[in-house]
């Protein structure tokens, strides 16, 4: 017999030990929901970090040799800036919508491993921290034997090897104290977290699909993400690997990268970009799947080449292992390495492009609603091509030899990675803000947000193509006055603080339709893909029942039949369908299982900090609390049923 | 300045363009005006892949802006057709794409072994990085100089290159692309310069506290002059014997006294065997640059730099040796006699 239940009240079968509400509701949660909530929370805060960073690194170069920073400061912030924004920024934003979404977009109530889902998020929240304790604990000098003028101060106490850390410099005789040590166990810390969070969706997606919910049916987000968690499983192996070897160079007297021991300095580039390259491609598919989601809903069509799109993107990842010697251009490579890779690079244009077309080919024909979701992916086609285009004379391997390590590449990823991947996650941000929070967001202040920031990003993405032609370098605290470089580096300074001034207005969007927002229908923008056929906010146990998935586009079909042309036309029964779906979403005629919040995962994670100080300061007692806690966690974990409910059931 | 040109400028359709072009000119690090056939091979490869490029943007463009203002949503608007896709125009943006590309990689495919092709009796010199600054030596002359590195115009000349420390990236932007200096391994570079000029150099990379500040330059000389300098720098310094009382005799004593001569070597007053870790100052004051090329040779710059080298170069292994005023000046009137 089904009972109908209200599920907060429901403690005999939900058994949430303590609170459904407060702190410790969220800190013990396993819900995927609230942790992609809590994802995009810390991922917020941390963009922000990376934000003033960038702001303070503007602000030095606004006038040529210029001293508002010292060079330990200027070094210490474009290192924190990368690290932050790549580790701490767009990778958990993107994490935020993987564990926000994947579930819904495939008809399932969690995860596959909830409890590891916990786990990751809580490694990546004490791997941040960790990281960031650098500005407190950690120190940083000159080189052995060198002299500096004044104190490294706090600000220059961080990381200061670039978040590429080459060797020998990040090494232990060129950036001696423990500030790079925070970076490479902290870079270790959170590997590990996304290392666990990619099994954790792979797991998911082969095995969680609802009935009917067939691969080729999935939405193109849940295919990207399963492209991207590939990626991360694949390339998060090889940087904790060179990640140990810098950390045994640094802390225990090995001599991996090295050369007075006769180790290899360049070894360490071809480890680091062999990760470093999937990793921009994990950067980016999240956003190429958010954009894959919005556009064919507000241009009312089905997205265009759906195959091809899928394809192309999962070529993007595999071609991503064969091209990163094209950081290495003019790096100590053989001419035939450099054409090879230089090929390999112009190959992986084609798939990107094919991608891009098809995105012109879905708005094309469409009835294009410009509401703020669809401007964002709009704005980050017109911007990623931009990027994609400097990718290109990149391949050209003679042309890179002059524009490595200048402007003109800073421009060019910042179009990849801002003007793409960011892009593409304010596009996200707003589109599922009214099945997030059950409110609309104010609409105006959107346009406004995108408006400023598309302003804002060219005037200080554009000037540095020109900048990097004639000559400025990257990661340089001053530059002479003679390189008659200061005009647009005003530009560029200006153009930073306007997109600071959008990102305010973005934050005050939020804040303030979260609170006063109009209430958000659960399908406000006639939407294609099943997460919008359940309430707006979505209930703890996502679907009522599981959905049956029939066709791409679902839900679409089930709204919209076609005329003899081909025209989409409504159905009759669509409005007792969304009133069905209403009703049967907020009142589950079926009992619902849902995983037991745990203490466990935030027990195990916290031991991974006391290992990594006990590493940085070789000390024996942190050692052992960190072990301690992780065989706690462990142990208790192993011991701790997933659902209380089940036993409790069969007890009856 | 720049708002006087723009004003000046009667049509301003054309401003932007005229606005860049008169930074471009003045940019001595402009990797867009090279003034040597590897610099320029390399220019020409640029152009040819930013026009294609140019293309692609306004077709790209084009259609998405076109896209949004067709389509954009009216009240007469009808629901649009569903289409799915067309296998047709996928090949068809699959292929294009690869012929465009396939175009431009065969130029880029030659122009990578041309330029990595040793040339015929070009002059072969060392170039060895150091934080932060540039040593050359000129191992047919047996010459070892820092800084400024001084090449045949009209010749290409072979560049040996490799690191003492840590990575660097050797950049002469009007004469070639980068190369890394590596420890423990060697690189080439090959340098050519149309006419005798002077060109900058800069590390392109990241190489430590001061990197913004490892510069150098590269001056071409005629064959003539070029003599003439090999000749000049492949003599000794003249040492003041102890009697003489001139400002320069004096600071020949501080050279020698104040701790200078751990690092620094001065051909004829004092050598010593092995590399040191500081330029070599025989003829300092031939050089216009010092400091790795961040600062001009001159008086007001030297008594900076000797007063404190760190509040100049953040990490530099010179130590500040607490001079006084007077052993200052009587080492800056010495440096100036090192021609």
């Amino acid at each position: 017999m089904t009972k109908i239940i209200e599920p907060k009240k429901q403690s005999n079968i939900f058994r949430r030990p303590s609170s459904e509400t407060g702190i410790w509701s969220w800190i013990t949660t396993v819900d995927h929901k609230r942790i992609g909530i809590m994802y995009g929370y810390a991922a917020f805060f941390f963009l922000l970090i990376g934000g003033l960073e960038a702001l303070v690194l503007r602000i030095q170069l606004s006038q040529p040799d210029n001293n508002f920073l010292t060079a330990a400061e200027y070094n210490a912030m474009f290192t924190m800036h990368g690290t932050t924004m790549i580790f701490l920024a767009i990778m958990p934003i993107s994490a935020a919508f993987f564990n926000y979404l994947l579930p819904l977009q495939i008809g399932a109530r969690d995860v596959a491993f909830p409890r590891l889902n916990a786990l990751s998020f809580w490694i990546f929240i004490f791997g941040g921290a960790f990281l960031y304790s650098t500005f407190i604990f950690g120190t940083a000098g000159a080189p052995e034997g060198g002299y500096l003028a004044e104190e490294v101060g706090w600000l220059g106490s961080a990381p200061n090897g670039g978040w590429f850390g080459y060797q020998p410099n990040a090494g232990m005789k060129y950036s001696p104290g423990t500030a790079m040590d925070f970076w490479a166990i902290g870079l270790q810390i959170l590997g590990i977290a996304s290392l666990i969070s990619a099994f954790n969706f792979i797991t998911t997606i082969i095995n969680m699909r609802t009935e009917g919910m067939r691969f080729m049916r999935m939405p193109v987000f849940t295919w990207m993400t399963f492209a991207v968690s590939f990626l991360l499983a694949f390339s998060l192996p090889i940087i904790a690997i060179a990640l140990f070897y810098v950390t045994f160079d640094r802390k225990f007297g090995t001599t991996f990268f090295l050369t007075e021991g006769g180790g290899d300095p360049v070894l360490w580039q071809h480890l680091f970009w062999l990760f470093g390259h999937p990793e921009v491609y994990i950067l980016i598919l999240p956003a190429f799947g958010i954009v894959s989601e919005v556009l064919p809903t507000f241009s009312r069509k089905p997205l265009f080449g759906y195959a091809a799109i899928v394809f192309a993107g999962f070529g993007i990842a595999f071609i991503g292992f064969g091209v990163w010697a094209h950081h290495m251009f003019a790096s100590a490579i053989s001419p035939v390495a450099q054409a090879g890779f230089g090929l390999s690079t112009m190959v992986i244009a084609v798939p990107t492009g094919v991608k891009i077309f098809n995105w012109l080919g879905t708005i094309w024909g469409g009835k294009l609603k410009l509401n703020t979701p669809m401007l964002f992916s709009l704005g980050f086609i017109g911007m990623f091509v931009i990027g994609g285009l400097s990718g290109v004379t990149h391949s050209v391997v003679p042309a890179d030899t002059q524009q490595t390590d200048t402007y003109y590449v800073v421009a060019h990823f910042h179009y990849v990675l801002f003007g793409g991947a960011l892009f593409g996650i304010f596009s996200g941000l707003y589109y599922w803000f009214p099945k997030v929070w059950g409110k609309m967001y104010n609409e105006t202040l959107g346009k406004i947000h995108f408006w400023t920031m598309l302003i804002g990003f060219n005037l200080t993405f554009g000037p540095m193509h020109w900048l990097g032609l004639q000559g400025q370098v990257r990661r340089t605290w001053v530059y002479a006055e003679e390189t008659n470089l200061a005009f647009w580096n005003v530009v560029v300074t200006v153009g930073a603080f306007i997109i600071a001034l959008s990102i305010i207005v973005f934050m005050i969007n939020w804040i303030f339709s979260k609170r006063n927002g109009e209430k958000a229908p659960f399908d406000p923008w006639d939407a294609r893909t099943i997460e919008w056929t359940i309430p707006s906010p979505t209930p703890v146990w996502n679907f009522s029942k599981a959905p049956v998935v029939k066709s791409l586009d679902d839900f679409w079909h089930a709204k919209y039949g076609e005329d003899d042309e081909g025209r989409s036309v409504r159905r009759d029964s669509a409005d007792q369908l969304l009133q069905e779906l209403e009703e049967e979403g907020l009142n589950p005629s079926e009992d619902i299982e849902l995983p037991n919040p745990s203490y466990y995962p935030i027990i195990l994670a916290s031991g991974l900090p006391f290992l990594g100080y006990a590493v940085i300061y070789y000390s024996v007692p942190l050692a052992i609390v960190g072990t301690l806690l992780l065989l706690i966690g462990g142990f208790g974990w192993g011991t701790e049923p997933l659902e209380e409910a089940i036993e409790e059931l069969e007890h009856e | 300045m720049f708002v006087k040109k723009i004003l000046n400028i009667k049509n301003l359709k054309f401003a932007p363009f005229i606005l860049l072009s008169a930074c471009i000119e003045n940019a001595p690090l402009d990797s867009l005006s090279p003034e040597g056939p590897y610099a320029r091979s390399i220019d020409e490869l640029f152009w040819i892949t930013f026009w294609i490029a140019v293309g692609v943007f306004v077709i790209v463009q084009g259609a998405l802006l076109l896209s949004v203002f067709v389509y954009k949503e009216k009240p007469e608007s009808p629901e649009p057709k569903q289409i799915h896709g067309n296998t047709k125009l996928e090949i068809v943006w699959t292929v294009i794409p690869v012929l465009i590309l396939a175009a431009i990689a065969v130029p880029t495919v030659q122009t990578i072994f041309d330029l990595a092709r040793e040339p015929e009796d070009a002059l072969k010199i060392e170039v060895i990085g150091h934080q932060w600054w540039f040593e050359y030596k000129y191992p047919d002359y047996g010459i070892t100089t820092a800084n400024v590195l001084v090449i045949p115009a009209d010749k290409p000349v072979r560049l040996e290159m490799w690191s003492n420390d840590v990575l660097h990236n050797y950049w002469v932007p009007k004469l070639n692309g980068k190369r890394y200096l590596v420890p423990g391994q060697t690189t080439y570079l090959n340098l050519h310069a149309d006419s005798p000029n002077e060109f900058w150099a800069q590390c392109g990379e990241f190489c430590g506290l001061s990197h913004s500040k490892m510069r150098g330059r590269v001056l071409s000389l005629s064959q003539e002059d070029f003599e003439n300098w090999v000749a000049n720098e492949q003599k000794n310094a003249i040492a003041f014997s102890n009697e003489d009382i001139s400002l320069a005799a004096e600071g020949q004593q501080v050279y020698l006294n104040a701790g200078c001569t751990q690092c620094h070597v001065v051909n004829g007053v004092w050598d010593v065997q092995g590399d040191r870790i500081a330029p070599n100052l025989t003829h300092f004051a031939v050089r216009n640059v010092f400091a790795g090329a961040a600062l001009k040779n001159n008086r007001e710059n030297l008594t900076r730099w000797l007063a404190n080298p760190a509040e100049i170069k953040p990490g530099t292994f010179m130590p500040n040796l607490e001079l006084t005023e007077s052993e200052i000046n009587a080492l800056i009137a010495y440096l100036e006699t090192l021609k």
